[in-house]
């Protein structure tokens, strides 16, 4: 289970997170939505200790963040980065297989390579692809090699920024269809940032929206509809007009 | 007026010393990850690799113009007072202690201090940083500790290489231009070149590699974001670089021979 009490976060003048409070049970996959900008990925990096909070708690599993060993901690999470964040000097597979041939329980690298191949498979990409480099890709390409790095060690959390950016909707179809699966077979817990309302309903058990640095409406799936909220409602809908303001 | 202008030095005083702060800090945290496990070899293989062979031409060629100028101004300065004889013994001193390490130095820094502040702020703009750090890789330990560690022992090596070309240049000019005999040249190199003059400029270039890589490594991890920070960050290492070159240079040789 993660829990954010009252984060706050800014970077100079810019106030992002403002009193963040959010409950994601585990085993449960909790999609975050909202504008652009509005520090949906500083609150991802938050819970990974990458951005520290200005102030606020982050527990997971009743333990706060910032008093436990960072490298076991980590070694519990995977992370797809909004821009991919592939290793340029590794290839596709040296990249997916980072974690799986270092640490303690490193694999050998025929392991490892067989691994890799068979998570970029799960991803939609085929074998031939593993020994090019992340320049040689095409962004969406990119975007879901970094998926198969996420998951290559089957983590217990995993977050993914933006998963479906960038990709075609067939595409989008598989990665909702994996995420679920991760979250389903796996138990694992997922917290996923998008823009997307088709992968918000394929992927989530609860929706969160992020907005002037608060969690304005949180609450399972199924009653993102009917919720009433005139912020939530104008998100999901996509209009122009309502209370959030177009240019921010 | 004034009290804007004592305010103004104040706060690029206190500036300064944060920013020196910082540094040693880095260099602390550098140094404990270069004595801490995992030791990352392939890394450290890559960087002796780029740092050490392939600054190679670059710093042959500097030492190799830099002897044949000197052995000219020697002799040009040395028939002021009919001590010719000289050349040969002070273009290997000269090289030795100086400016073989010095040059050397500097051209590592312009190739490597750059590439290096280049190649880690690219990786921190695009978020790989964090990644490494996401998936359980000390960043000290995979980026910075090899890079520093291959900088400070294939430095020297490029000083003795350097060295060499550098008195050999100076034998073509002496010999070729200047009417040296060719074996009276070379015993004369050997006979005045001490052990000390030799082993002096290595240990220099040690200092030299070590805060080349240290330099690139900081500017590169603390780069700002995007094309422009990246940017500014390779400037600021090459220019760091070559002043700390410099600076510390004359620190080592008032160190090793005054007193
Ligand atoms: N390292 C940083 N330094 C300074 N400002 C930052 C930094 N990271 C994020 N910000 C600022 O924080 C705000 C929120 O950024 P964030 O990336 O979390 O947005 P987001 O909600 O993920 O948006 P998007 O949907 O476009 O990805 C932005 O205004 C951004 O400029
Ligand atoms: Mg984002």
């Amino acid at each position: 289970m993660i829990e954010l009490r009252g984060v706050h976060k800014a970077f100079g003048a810019n106030q992002v997170l403002r009193g963040v409070d959010l409950v994601v049970p585990r085993g449960e996959s909790m999609v975050v939505i909202g504008g652009s900008g509005t520090g949906k990925s500083v609150a991802l990096k938050c819970i990974l200790g990458l951005v520290h909070p200005d102030a606020g708690t982050i527990l997971v599993d009743g333990q706060d963040v910032t008093g436990t060993d960072r490298e076991s901690f980590l070694a519990r999470f995977g992370m797809l980065f909004q821009g991919g964040a592939l290793f340029d000097s590794l290839s596709v597979w040296q990249n997916v297989a980072f974690r799986l041939q270092r640490g303690a329980q490193r694999r050998s690298p025929v392991q490892a390579r067989e691994i890799a191949v068979e998570k970029l498979r799960r991803v939609g990409l085929k074998p031939e692809v593993a020994d090019l480099y992340p320049a040689e890709l095409s962004g969406g390409m990119q975007k879901r090699v970094g998926l198969a790095r996420a998951i290559a060690d089957d983590p217990e959390i995993i977050f993914f920024d933006e998963p479906t950016t960038g990709l075609d909707p067939i595409m989008a179809g598989v990665i909702n269809e994996l995420i679920r699966e991760i979250v389903v077979e796996m138990g694992a817990t997922a917290m996923t940032i998008t823009h997307d309302m088709t992968s918000v309903r394929a992927i989530a058990d609860n929706v969160a929206m992020l907005h002037d640095g608060v969690i304005k409406w949180t609450g399972p799936v199924a009653r993102m509809d009917a919720s009433g909220d005139p912020y939530l409602d104008q998100f999901i809908h996509g209009r122009a007009e309502g209370p959030i303001e177009a240019v921010r | 007026m004034l009290t804007g202008l004592v305010g103004g030095i104040g706060r690029s005083t206190l500036a300064l010393l944060a920013g020196l702060g910082r540094g040693v800090l880095f260099l602390f945290r550098t140094i404990a990850a270069i004595f801490s496990l995992p030791f990352y070899i392939r890394e450290f293989g890559h960087a002796v690799l780029t740092i050490g062979y392939f600054s190679l031409p670059v710093v042959g060629l500097t030492a190799l113009f830099t002897g044949a100028a000197l052995a000219l101004q020697i002799f040009a300065g040395g028939s002021r007072f009919q001590a010719e004889a000289v050349v040969p013994s002070i273009v290997a001193i000269g090289m030795t202690r100086e400016l073989g390490p010095v040059l050397g130095g500097l051209m590592v820094a312009a190739r490597v201090a750059s590439s290096i502040a280049a190649e880690i702020g690219t990786m921190k703009v695009t978020e790989q940083i964090d990644a490494l750090v996401t998936l359980s890789t000390d960043p000290m330990r995979y980026l910075t500790a090899p890079r520093v560690l291959a900088a400070t022992l294939t430095v020297p090596v490029l000083v003795a290489v350097g060295d060499s070309i550098g008195i050999f240049g100076g034998y073509l000019v002496g010999t070729g231009r200047l009417g040296f005999n060719t074996a009276a040249y070379l015993q004369n190199t050997v006979d005045f070149l001490e052990t000390w003059d030799i082993l002096s400029g290595l240990v220099k270039g040690a200092v030299f590699g070590f805060l080349v890589a240290l330099v690139g490594c900081y500017y590169g991890m603390n780069s700002g974001r995007g094309a422009q920070g990246v940017g500014r960050a390779t400037k600021s290492a090459v220019v760091s670089a070559s002043v700390l070159i410099l600076a510390s240079n004359y620190m080592l040789t008032e160190l090793f021979f005054t007193g």
